[in-house]
C-alpha cells in the first residue's frame, strides 16, 4: 500500500491578522520581555545623566537662570523640555513607570508559576541520566529498592525536596533563589510606592534664624516652605526654639586652612506650646527628631548688627542683619532697607570677617573666623521700590530711582554720618546666624524597610543555587544493581560536581563495592 | 613616632609598594611572553597555568615545565608584598590623621587601588588567575601613579559633614565594589579579546594563554554577583547617611545619580545574562559600561561637577 502525499503547490497562506485584542496582548508580551527590560534600564541609565549635568531647579534655581540667560537659544528650549528639572519631567516619569509595569507584569505571572512549583513534587528522573552534565554510574551489590530507599532518606537528610518513583529517586533544591527574586522585584515597587508616598504628604522648610532670636513652626515663619500636593501646611508639628548659642570652629593649621572643623546649635526647645523648655543641640549628622519632622543644621553666617538713625533723629533699626555668605571665607554680602525713615534708606554692605583689601581683589576676608572684622557699606536714599507690587529679594537692593549718598567702611563700635545729613550708621557688633532645614518625610522608614528586603531578595536570588540530582538503580537482568546519580543546574553554576558527589557518598555511605565510573555525559 | 614622621614613613610605604608592583608587572609580562612563545599555532586547548587539567591530550607537558611559571610565581609573591605595602602605607596615612584613611581624593584612590589588588587576591586564593595579573597590575599602577602624582594633599581633619562613622561603612563597600568592577572589567576585556579569536579560529599567542572564553565570562560574573549586591548597599547606607546629614534620603546629587546609573548598568548586565542573544559579548559590553559610569561616578563628579559631594580635598 503505498500513501501519496500532497505536495503544496502555493506558498503558505499567511498567518491572519491580528486584531486589537491580539495586537494590545502582543504589545503586553513585548512590554513584559526581558529584552525591552534591559532596553528600558538603559533608557533609564541615559534619561538620569542630563540632570547630573545641567544645573536643576530644585537643588540650584539661581544658576538654572543663570544658564538659560546664558544660552538664549537652548536655554529656553531646553527648559520647555524639562532639562533643568529632570527628574520631575513627564519623560524620565514615562521611563520608570513603564519599568515598573514591566516588571510587574513578569513578576505577578512568575509568583504564580514559583508557588505552584513550590507545591509541585521534583519531576521524575530522565531516562537517560548519562546525558545530564554531571553523572556517576556504579555497580552495587545491594537490591535497588534498598539503594533507592538509602538515596531517599540521605537527600531528605540534607533538606532536598525528595519524590519517589519506580525505580527512580528525584530531588530538587534552591527554591529560595526564585523566592528572592520575586522579593527583590516586589521590593522595589514597594519603594516607588513609598517614595510616591513620601513625596505626596512630605514637606520640607528652611530658616534662617539669628543668635537670640527663635522659631515656631508655622507657616508664616518659614523662610522658604514647600511640601507635597496632599502635605497639609495646617499640620506642622507645633513646636518652638530659640537659638542660644551658635558654634562654629575653623581649621587654622596649614592643610585645608579655613576648613569647617564643628558646627554646633545650642537652642532652648519647646516641644509642644504647654511644654517646659528643654536644652537641644543640633549639629551636622546629628539632627533633632520631634514629633516626625526633623531639625537639620544646614548653613551658617554673620549678622553684623547696624543701628541706623534716619535725618529726624529716630533710631529707625537696631538689629543685626543677615548676611549671605559668598565664598569660603565667609565674605558676605547682606542689605539693610529702612522705608519708614525719611528720608528711605537703603545700605547694601559687604562684611568680612577678616578684612584685607587689595589692588587686584578689593576688599575680602582672608579667613572665616571673625578675627578682624569689618564692613563696608554703601548709601542710597530715595524710593526703595516696596510698593510697587512686585516682590523684591531681601538681599539685593534695587537702586534705580534712589540716589547713592557715599560708601564707607567700618569696624565695630564705629559711627557713620551719612553725607547729606540724612542720618548715622552704628555698627554696634556681630552676631551670627545658622540656617535650618526642617523636613517631614513619612516614606522614609518604609522605603527604607523595602530597600533592605530587596537587598536581602537580590542575595538570594544571586547566592542561592537551584538544582536537581536523580538516581536510577535498576537489579533487573543483571546479577549486580547499577547505580546511576546525575544532577543539573537551573541556574548559573560552574561547579555541580561537588553536589553530586556528596550525593554519591551519601549514598555510598555503609555499602561497599568498586568505586564509581565519573563522567561528563555532555558530547 | 612623631606625626612627619608617619606621614613620612606613609608615602615611603607607597612609594615602595608601586616599586614592587612594577617589578611584579616585570614578572607578569615575562611569564606571558614565555607561555605565548610555546604555542605557534593554533590550539584547541589553551596552555598554562589556568587551564583545567582534566583536559588531557598527548602533547600537554607537566605542569612544572612549562615556561613562565616560575615568573608567574614571581609576580604572585610581588604582587602580594606590593599589597601589604600599600595596606601599610593606608595604615599609617591613617594613624597621622587620626581617623580612617578616606577622606579626600588622595585616600579614596589608595583605598580603591588596594580594593583592585585585595580582590584579585582573594579571588588568586580559589582559582589561578595569573594570565588575569598583567592587567590588574597596570591598572593599580596607573591609579596610585594618579593618586601621588595629581591626587596628594597633606591630611587633615574631616568637614564636619564627613565625621560620621557611617563614612566606614558606606565609603569602604564602595571602595571594594570599585575594586570589583575594576577587575570584572579587565576580565570582560580579556573575554572580548579570547572570544574574537576563538570565533575566528585563530587562538594563537598571548590569547593562547588565556582560559577559555565561557570560563571568563563566568568569572567576570561571579565577580559582578558579588559586587552588585555590596553596591546597592552602598548606595542604600549612603541615602541613609544623607538623610542624617542633608535632610533628605535622595536629592539627585550627581554623585548619587551616578551611582543610580552604574547600579542600573550593572543590573542591566545580570538582566542580560539572562536573556537570550545577550549572553556573552553584549554582556561583556555592559560590564565595561558600568566600569565606565563608575568612573565618572568616581572621577567626574569629584573634580567636574559642583555637588554636595565635592569632597576631593583638591
Amino acid at each position: 500500500m503505498t500513501a501519496t502525499t500532497d505536495l503544496p503547490t502555493s506558498p503558505p497562506a499567511a498567518p491572519p491578522p491580528l486584531g486589537g485584542v491580539g495586537f494590545a496582548r502582543w504589545c503586553w508580551r513585548q512590554l513584559t520581555s526581558m529584552r525591552v527590560a534591559l532596553i528600558l534600564l538603559f533608557l533609564l541609565a541615559i534619561a538620569a545623566i542630563p540632570g547630573s549635568v545641567l544645573p536643576q531647579r530644585g537643588t540650584d534655581p539661581i544658576r538654572v537662570n543663570e544658564w538659560i540667560e546664558g544660552n538664549p537659544t537652548w536655554g529656553p528650549l531646553l527648559d520647555r523640555l524639562g532639562f533643568f528639572d529632570v527628574y520631575a519631567a513627564p519623560w524620565f516619569a514615562a521611563v520608570y513607570l513603564l519599568l515598573f509595569v514591566s516588571v510587574i507584569g513578569c513578576v505577578v505571572p512568575r509568583t504564580a508559576h514559583h508557588w505552584r512549583a513550590l507545591r509541585a513534587a521534583p519531576p521524575a528522573a530522565p531516562k537517560r541520566l548519562d546525558r545530564m552534565p554531571e553523572h556517576r554510574r556504579w555497580e552495587s551489590s545491594e537490591p535497588a529498592e534498598v539503594v533507592l530507599d538509602r538515596a531517599y532518606d540521605d537527600l531528605r537528610s540534607r533538606r532536598w525536596r525528595v519524590s519517589r518513583g519506580d525505580g527512580w529517586v528525584s530531588g530538587e533544591k534552591g527554591y529560595w533563589r526564585e523566592t528572592g527574586n520575586l522579593l527583590f522585584h516586589a521590593s522595589l515597587i514597594a519603594l516607588l510606592i513609598a517614595v510616591g508616598y513620601g513625596a505626596l504628604f512630605g514637606w520640607r522648610g528652611n530658616v534662617i534664624v539669628r543668635e537670640g532670636n527663635g522659631f515656631a513652626d508655622t507657616l508664616t515663619q518659614y523662610d522658604a516652605w514647600g511640601g507635597g500636593r496632599l502635605a497639609d501646611p495646617a499640620a506642622l508639628p507645633p513646636f518652638a526654639f530659640v537659638l542660644d548659642d551658635f558654634r562654629v570652629d575653623f581649621e587654622r593649621g596649614e592643610a585645608q586652612r579655613g576648613a569647617p572643623r564643628l558646627f554646633e546649635a545650642e537652642l532652648t526647645l519647646w516641644p509642644t506650646p504647654d511644654a517646659p523648655a528643654e536644652p537641644a543641640l543640633v549639629r551636622v549628622n546629628e539632627p533633632l527628631a520631634i514629633d516626625g519632622a526633623k531639625v537639620f543644621l544646614v548653613g551658617h553666617g554673620y549678622a553684623p548688627q547696624l543701628r541706623l538713625t534716619d535725618a529726624l533723629g529716630r533710631v529707625v533699626h537696631d538689629e543685626g542683619v543677615v548676611f549671605l555668605p559668598q565664598d569660603g571665607n565667609l565674605t558676605s554680602t547682606g542689605v539693610l532697607k529702612a522705608p519708614d525713615a525719611t528720608p528711605s534708606i537703603g545700605i547694601e554692605g559687604l562684611f568680612l570677617p577678616t578684612a584685607a583689601v587689595d589692588d587686584v581683589r578689593g576688599p575680602h576676608s582672608t579667613f572665616p573666623e571673625a578675627d578682624d572684622p569689618a564692613v563696608f557699606l554703601s548709601a542710597w536714599a530715595g524710593d526703595l521700590g516696596l510698593d510697587s507690587g512686585i516682590p523684591q529679594s531681601i538681599y539685593r537692593l534695587d537702586t534705580e530711582g534712589m540716589t547713592q549718598l557715599g560708601i564707607e567702611a567700618l569696624r565695630p563700635g564705629e559711627t557713620w554720618a551719612l553725607p547729606g545729613g540724612n542720618g548715622t550708621v552704628e555698627f554696634v557688633g556681630l552676631t551670627r546666624w545658622a540656617s535650618f532645614q526642617i523636613a517631614h518625610d513619612p516614606g522614609k522608614e518604609p522605603a527604607l524597610i523595602a530597600s533592605v528586603i530587596a537587598l536581602a531578595g537580590l542575595m538570594m536570588s544571586l547566592f542561592i543555587q537551584r538544582r536537581r540530582v536523580w538516581v536510577r538503580a535498576s537489579d533487573a537482568g543483571s546479577p549486580t544493581t547499577v547505580v546511576e546519580v546525575a544532577g543539573l543546574a537551573r541556574s548559573d553554576e560552574a561547579d555541580l560536581a561537588p553536589v553530586v558527589q556528596e550525593v554519591v557518598d551519601g549514598i555510598r555511605a555503609g555499602s561497599a563495592g568498586p568505586g564509581p565510573h565519573e563522567g561528563s555525559g555532555k558530547p | 613616632m612623631t606625626s612627619a614622621s608617619l606621614a613620612e614613613w606613609s608615602n615611603l610605604a607607597v612609594y615602595s609598594s608601586m616599586l614592587v608592583l612594577i617589578a611584579a608587572l616585570i614578572s607578569f609580562a615575562v611569564s606571558f611572553a614565555a607561555r605565548g612563545q610555546r604555542v605557534m599555532s593554533p590550539e584547541r586547548v589553551p596552555v598554562g597555568a589556568g587551564a583545567p587539567v582534566s583536559a588531557q591530550s598527548p602533547d600537554n607537558p607537566p605542569q612544572s615545565a612549562v615556561p613562565g611559571r616560575r615568573a608567574g610565581n614571581v609576580a604572585m609573591a610581588l604582587t602580594w608584598l606590593a599589597t601589604g605595602m600599600l595596606l601599610l602605607g593606608l595604615v599609617l596615612r591613617g594613624l597621622w590623621a587620626g581617623r580612617v584613611p578616606w577622606g579626600n581624593m588622595y585616600e579614596f584612590s589608595l583605598a580603591w587601588t588596594l580594593g583592585i589588588l585585595a580582590v584579585f587576591l582573594v579571588v588568586s586564593m580559589r582559582r589561578d588567575i595569573r594570565w588575569l595579573g598583567l592587567p590588574v597590575v597596570f591598572l593599580a599602577l596607573l591609579s596610585l601613579g594618579l593618586a601621588v602624582t595629581v591626587l596628594y594633599t597633606e591630611a587633615a581633619q574631616l568637614v564636619p559633614a564627613l565625621k560620621s562613622w557611617w563614612l566606614v561603612i558606606h565609603v569602604a563597600s564602595a571602595i571594594i565594589c570599585g575594586g570589583a568592577f575594576t577587575v570584572a572589567a579587565a576580565i570582560s576585556s580579556l573575554y572580548l579579546w579570547r572570544d574574537r579569536a576563538e570565533r575566528r579560529g585563530k587562538v594563537t599567542g598571548i590569547v593562547a594563554t588565556l582560559p577559555d572564553a565561557t570560563r571568563l565570562d563566568t568569572l567576570a560574573y561571579r565577580i559582578l554577583a558579588f559586587a552588585f549586591p555590596l553596591w546597592t548597599f552602598a548606595v542604600i547606607s549612603g541615602a541613609i547617611w544623607a538623610e542624617n546629614a542633608w535632610g533628605r534620603y535622595w536629592g539627585w546629587d550627581p554623585k548619587e545619580t551616578w551611582a543610580f546609573i552604574t547600579w542600573v548598568i550593572y543590573a542591566g548586565y545580570l538582566h542580560a545574562r539572562s536573556t537570550a542573544g545577550w549572553r556573552g559579548r553584549r554582556a561583556a559590553y555592559i560590564s565595561l559600561l558600568g566600569f565606565v559610569s563608575f568612573l565618572i561616578n568616581y572621577f567626574g563628579v569629584n573634580i567636574f561637577v559642583n555637588s554636595l559631594h565635592s569632597y576631593a580635598g583638591l
